[in-house]
C-alpha cells in the first residue's frame, strides 16, 4: 500500500518535473492574445472556419489573417469579445448569407435514365447534368449533404431551400455545387452585381436599364409574399412608386410572353407592390452594411443621384445629396406633373430614401454655393455628378422672346413649384416627346380651351409613349403634323397672338431610317394661340465647369453630357463620376437609377482602392444569346391587366392622378401570367 | 527472421483497428476525410513508438522491479499523457514544420486506447525491448493502413445513394465490419 503511494506521487512528481522543466526549456514566445483570443471561440475544433481547429484560427485572428468574426459557430457576441481583444471593432463584418437563385419548376425530361453515382457533380460532369436549362438544379443534394449547419434542406419542389437564420455563411453549398446555384454573398456584394453573360437572366431582366429581378418578384407577389417582393425591388430600384407609375417598361417590349399574347403587366406589378408598402402604413426595413467612414457628394437630387445615394449608404458610405431646388427628386418632380405621380407619393419615397441616414442639403447649387473647392475642404472622398439635362434647345426663330413664349422645362418646373400663371386661352406646344405631351395635358387641366402640339413628322414618328399620345388624345388635345415653326407672331405689346408654321412633307428616309419632313415652299400658316412652349429637347447645364480649376479636367462631350466611361461612369477625373441624363443625355427614369447603382458600384472600388472595372462577363445593354426566342410554344392566352383610369371628364378639371392601381385578384392573376423564364428549365423542343 | 513475422501479425493479423477492436474514436472520427485521416495515421505512429519504448522502460526497471504489476494501467496512462505532452512542447520549439504537420492530432491521441492497448500488449506478450519497439512501430502502421482504407472507402460511401437511417456512422460501422471480416482472412498465415 505505501509502496504504492510512494511510487504514485513519486511518478508523478517525475512526470510534473519534466514536463515544467520542458516547458522552460522549450518556451516558444506566443502572443498572449492567441490564448485569450481561443477562449472566446467555440472550441469545437470543427474546421468550419477553414483553419486547422481553434487554435490555428485563433493565430490566425492574432497575426490579422482572419476577421473577429471567423468562428462560425460562435455567434455575434464571441465575435465582439474576440475584437474587444484585438481593439478592433466587429461591425466591420457583414454577414455572409448563402441565397438559393434558382426557383426550380418543371423539370425537361431526362436525357437518357440514369443510374450513376447519386451526385450532382457527377450528374454534371454527364451532359452538363439532366436538365436542360443553364442553371437548373439537378436536385442530388450535393449542398445539403456539404452544409455542417444543417441549414439547407430539399424543398417540395425538388431543389434545396435554404434557411437562413442558421446559414452561417461558411460557403461549403457554393463549393459544393457544381452549377453555381448557390451563392454565399453578402448584401453588399448582391447590391454590387451588375448582370453577366453567364447569369440566368430573363429576357426582361436583361432588357430592365436597373436589372431588376423581375420574375423573383413576381413569383414573389404569386405567392403572396409582398414584402419579398418589394425587398427584390429595392435590390435594384429605391424608387419603385415613382418607377411604377412613370416608368415606360422597356422590359415589357422584351417579355417572352409577349411573342405568343400580350406582355406580362410587368410595371403594374411594381406598382402594386410599391402601394402595398405604402398603404400598409409601415416601411419596410432596409438594411445597411456597417460605416465605412468614407464620404461621397452627391450633385443633383434627381433619380440618379438619389439611387446612387440610396446604394452607397447602403454599402455602408456616408452621403450628403446637394440640390439647387428647394426639394429633391429632379425631373420626377419639377418635369413629370402631379396627374401623373402625385407629390405627396414622392415625397413618401423620398423621406424612405433620406431615412437611412443620407443627408440633403438642398437650394444649393454647385458652382454658385459651393464648389470643388469647398467639397475637398469638407473632406469628401468622392463626387457624384447627377444633375440631368435641364436647359431647354430652342427653335432659333424670330419672336421667341414675346410674353406668353416658354422652354418645356421652364415651364413645368415653375408649374410643379406652385407658380401661377395666367391660363391661355389657346396654346401651341412645339415637340412630339414626352415632354411636349406633358405639357399639353399640363394645359389642359389649368383650363386652355384650344391646345395644339405642333409637331414635324407624323405620329408615327413621334417619340413619345403611345400611351401618353392616346391619353392627351383623349383629353383633347389637337394635332398639327408636319409643321416646323418659323416664326412667333406679336402685338404691340409684345404678347404673342399667332404661331407661324410651314407645311412638311416627307421625303427620302435619312440615316435614322425615318423620312425626312421637307417643307413646302409657300405654305406659311398661321395658328392663333397666346402662349407657345418649345419642348424640342434637352441637354446638361455644365456652367459649374467655370467655377472652379479642379474642373479643367473634365471633358465635355459635344452634346453637353459629362464624358465618361459608359460602364463604369468614372469621368476624366478619377474622383468624379457620372450617372443618370447628365452622362447619357435625355433619358428615363429606370436608365438613371440603373445609372446611379453603376456609379454607386465604381464609387465604391474607388473609396476601397480596388481597381474600377465592369463585372467579369458584363452583359451591358446586350441580350446572352439564345435567349431571345422567336416563338413560345403552349401559351394560352389570357389577357393581359387593363389599367383603370380616371374617367376623362373628371381627370381633365383637376390634377388628381389618373392611373389606378391593380386590385389585389388583379396583380395575383397578372402574376400568374408570367412565365417564369430561366427559372423553369424550359425545353423548347420537347413541348 | 522473427521481426519480420511479429511486425506482419501486429500489422495485419492482429491489427490493432480491425482484430483487436481498439481506438474505435479516432476510427470513426477521424476517418471521413483522407486528408484526416493521413494526418492521424502518422500522429499514431509518432507516438505510438514512443509511449511502447517508455512504458516498456518504466514496467520493465520500474513496476515489475519492485512489483508494483497492478498499478501498470494507472502508470501508463500518467506516463503517456506527459510524454504527448512533452513531445508536443519538444516539436513546437525544435521541429517546428513537424508541429504544423501533425498540429491538431497530438493532443488528440493522448488518451487514445490503441496506444494503451499495444503498450499493456507489449508488456502481456514479455516482449523484449527490440520486439517492444517492433510491434509497437507495427501496430501503428496497421492502425494507419486500416484508417486509410476506411477513409477511402468513406469518400466514397457518402457519394452513394444510402437508406436515411444508415447514412454516415451507421455505414460506417457495417463497413468496418465487413473491412474487419476481409482482414479474417489473414488469420493462420503466421
Ligand atoms: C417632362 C418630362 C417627362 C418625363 N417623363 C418621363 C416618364 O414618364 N418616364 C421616364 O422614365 N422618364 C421620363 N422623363 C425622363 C426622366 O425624368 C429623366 O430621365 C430622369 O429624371 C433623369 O434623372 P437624373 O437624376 O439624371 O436627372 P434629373 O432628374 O434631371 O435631376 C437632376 C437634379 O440635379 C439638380 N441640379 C442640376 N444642376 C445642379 C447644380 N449645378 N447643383 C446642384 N444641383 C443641380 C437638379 O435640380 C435636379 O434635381 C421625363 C422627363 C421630362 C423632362
Ligand atoms: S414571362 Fe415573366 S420572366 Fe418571362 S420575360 Fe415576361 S415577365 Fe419576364
Amino acid at each position: 500500500m505505501i509502496e504504492a503511494i510512494l511510487f504514485m506521487l513519486g511518478i508523478g512528481a517525475a512526470c510534473g518535473s519534466v514536463l515544467s522543466v520542458a516547458s522552460k526549456v522549450f518556451y516558444v514566445y506566443e502572443d498572449p492574445r492567441i490564448a485569450e483570443v481561443e477562449g472566446f471561440l467555440a472550441g469545437a475544433n470543427c474546421g468550419g472556419c477553414g483553419y486547422a481547429g481553434c487554435s490555428a484560427a485563433a493565430v490566425a485572428v492574432v497575426e490579422g489573417n482572419a476577421p473577429p468574426s471567423v468562428c462560425i459557430v460562435a455567434g455575434a457576441e464571441a465575435a465582439a469579445n474576440v475584437a474587444a481583444v484585438m481593439g478592433l471593432d466587429a461591425g466591420t463584418a457583414e454577414p455572409l448569407k448563402s441565397y438559393n437563385e434558382c426557383n426550380g419548376g418543371n423539370r425537361a425530361a431526362n436525357k437518357y435514365y440514369y443510374t450513376g453515382l447519386n451526385t450532382c457533380k457527377a450528374v454534371s460532369a454527364l451532359y452538363g447534368g439532366r436538365r436542360e436549362c443553364e442553371i437548373g438544379c439537378l436536385g442530388f443534394g450535393d449542398c445539403i449533404r456539404s452544409c455542417a449547419f444543417d441549414a439547407i434542406h430539399m424543398g417540395p419542389e425538388g431543389y434545396p431551400v435554404v434557411d437562413e437564420t442558421k446559414c452561417v455563411g461558411c460557403g461549403a453549398c457554393q463549393r459544393a455545387c457544381p452549377k453555381n446555384i448557390l451563392t454565399v454573398k453578402t448584401m453588399s456584394q448582391r447590391l454590387l452585381h451588375m448582370n453577366a453573360e453567364d447569369d440566368a437572366l430573363a429576357p426582361c431582366r436583361q432588357t430592365c436599364p436597373a436589372e431588376i429581378d423581375i420574375p423573383k418578384y413576381i413569383a414573389q407577389i404569386r405567392n403572396g409574399d409582398y414584402e419579398g417582393a418589394v425587398n427584390t425591388i429595392r435590390e435594384r430600384n429605391p424608387l419603385l412608386l415613382s418607377c411604377g407609375r412613370v416608368c415606360p417598361h422597356p422590359c415589357e417590349d422584351r417579355c417572352r410572353r409577349g411573342i405568343e399574347d400580350e406582355p406580362v403587366s410587368i410595371n403594374q406589378l411594381k406598382r402594386f407592390v410599391a402601394d402595398f408598402e405604402m398603404n400598409s402604413g409601415k416601411r419596410i426595413p432596409i438594411p445597411c452594411a456597417p460605416d465605412t467612414g468614407k464620404r461621397v457628394a452627391v450633385i443633383g437630387g434627381g433619380p440618379a443621384g438619389l439611387s446612387c445615394a440610396f446604394f452607397l449608404r447602403r454599402l455602408g458610405h456616408g452621403v450628403t445629396i446637394f440640390e439647387s431646388m428647394p426639394h429633391l427628386g429632379g425631373m420626377i418632380r419639377y418635369g413629370i406633373p402631379e396627374y401623373r405621380l402625385p407629390k405627396k407619393i414622392l415625397d413618401w419615397e423620398i423621406e424612405g430614401i433620406l431615412n437611412l441616414g443620407i443627408e440633403a442639403r438642398v437650394n444649393a447649387k454647385f458652382g454658385e454655393d459651393f464648389d470643388m473647392g469647398s467639397l475637398a475642404f469638407e473632406g469628401y472622398d468622392a463626387v457624384f455628378m447627377g444633375v440631368g439635362a435641364w436647359v431647354d434647345y430652342n427653335l432659333g426663330v424670330d419672336g421667341e422672346k414675346l410674353n406668353g413664349c416658354y422652354t418645356g422645362i421652364d415651364f413645368l418646373s415653375r408649374l410643379a413649384s406652385g407658380e401661377k400663371f395666367s391660363v391661355p386661352r389657346k396654346a401651341a406646344v412645339i415637340g412630339g416627346g414626352n415632354s411636349a405631351i406633358d405639357c399639353v395635358r399640363n394645359l389642359i387641366r389649368l383650363g386652355t380651351e384650344e391646345v395644339w402640339i405642333v409637331y414635324r413628322r407624323t405620329r408615327a414618328e413621334m417619340p413619345a409613349n403611345e400611351v401618353e399620345i392616346e391619353a392627351a388624345e383623349h383629353e383633347g388635345v389637337k394635332f398639327q403634323f408636319l409643321a416646323a415653326p418659323v416664326r412667333v407672331v406679336g402685338d404691340e405689346d409684345e404678347n404673342a397672338t399667332h404661331l407661324e408654321y410651314l407645311k412638311m412633307e416627307l421625303g427620302e428616309p435619312d440615316a435614322s431610317g425615318r423620312r425626312r419632313p421637307v417643307p413646302v415652299e409657300g405654305s406659311e400658316t398661321l395658328l392663333e394661340v397666346d402662349m407657345v412652349i418649345t419642348a424640342i429637347g434637352q441637354r446638361p447645364d455644365v456652367s459649374f465647369k467655370e467655377s472652379s480649376k479642379r474642373l479643367d479636367d473634365l471633358n465635355i462631350t459635344r452634346w453637353n453630357t459629362i464624358d465618361s466611361d459608359p460602364e463604369t461612369l468614372q469621368s476624366s477625373i478619377p474622383y468624379i463620376f457620372t450617372g443618370g441624363d447628365s452622362a447619357t443625355g435625355p433619358s428615363l427614369v429606370v436608365e438613371a437609377i440603373g445609372g446611379g447603382r453603376r456609379a454607386a458600384r465604381s464609387i465604391h472600388q474607388y473609396l476601397t482602392g480596388e481597381e474600377i472595372k465592369p463585372v467579369p462577363k458584363s452583359l451591358f445593354k446586350k441580350n446572352i444569346p439564345g435567349t431571345i426566342f422567336d416563338s413560345v410554344p403552349g401559351v394560352v392566352k389570357t389577357p393581359r391587366a387593363k389599367m383603370t383610369e380616371l374617367p376623362v371628364k373628371e381627370r381633365i378639371t383637376s390634377f388628381i392622378e389618373v392611373d389606378q392601381v391593380l386590385t389585389e385578384e388583379e396583380a395575383i392573376a397578372e402574376s400568374n401570367r408570367c412565365l417564369s423564364c430561366c427559372r423553369i428549365c424550359y425545353n423548347k423542343d420537347a413541348a | 527472421m522473427d521481426y519480420i513475422i511479429l511486425a506482419i501479425s501486429c500489422i495485419l493479423i492482429n491489427n490493432i483497428l480491425l482484430a483487436q477492436y481498439l481506438g474505435n474514436c479516432p476510427f470513426m472520427g477521424t476517418s471521413k476525410k483522407m486528408e484526416t485521416a493521413v494526418g492521424m495515421a502518422f500522429a499514431v505512429v509518432f507516438v505510438l513508438v514512443m509511449a511502447g519504448v517508455i512504458t516498456w522502460i518504466v514496467n520493465t526497471y520500474v513496476l515489475a522491479k519492485f512489483g508494483l504489476d497492478y498499478l501498470r494501467t494507472i502508470a501508463f496512462i500518467l506516463v503517456i499523457a506527459s510524454l504527448v505532452q512533452f513531445v508536443e512542447m519538444f516539436l513546437k520549439k525544435s521541429i517546428p514544420a513537424l508541429y504544423a504537420g501533425l498540429g491538431i492530432f497530438l493532443p488528440l491521441i493522448t488518451t487514445n486506447c490503441a496506444v494503451m492497448g499495444v503498450c499493456l500488449i507489449n508488456v502481456n506478450e514479455e516482449y523484449t525491448f527490440v520486439q517492444a519497439l517492433v510491434s509497437s512501430f507495427s501496430y501503428a502502421v496497421g492502425f494507419g493502413l486500416a484508417l486509410i482504407l476506411f477513409a477511402g472507402v468513406r469518400e466514397r460511401v457518402l457519394l452513394a445513394r444510402v437508406p436515411k437511417p444508415l447514412q454516415d456512422t451507421s455505414i460506417a460501422l457495417v463497413i468496418a465490419g465487413i473491412l474487419s471480416l476481409t482482414f479474417f482472412a489473414f488469420k493462420g498465415m503466421v
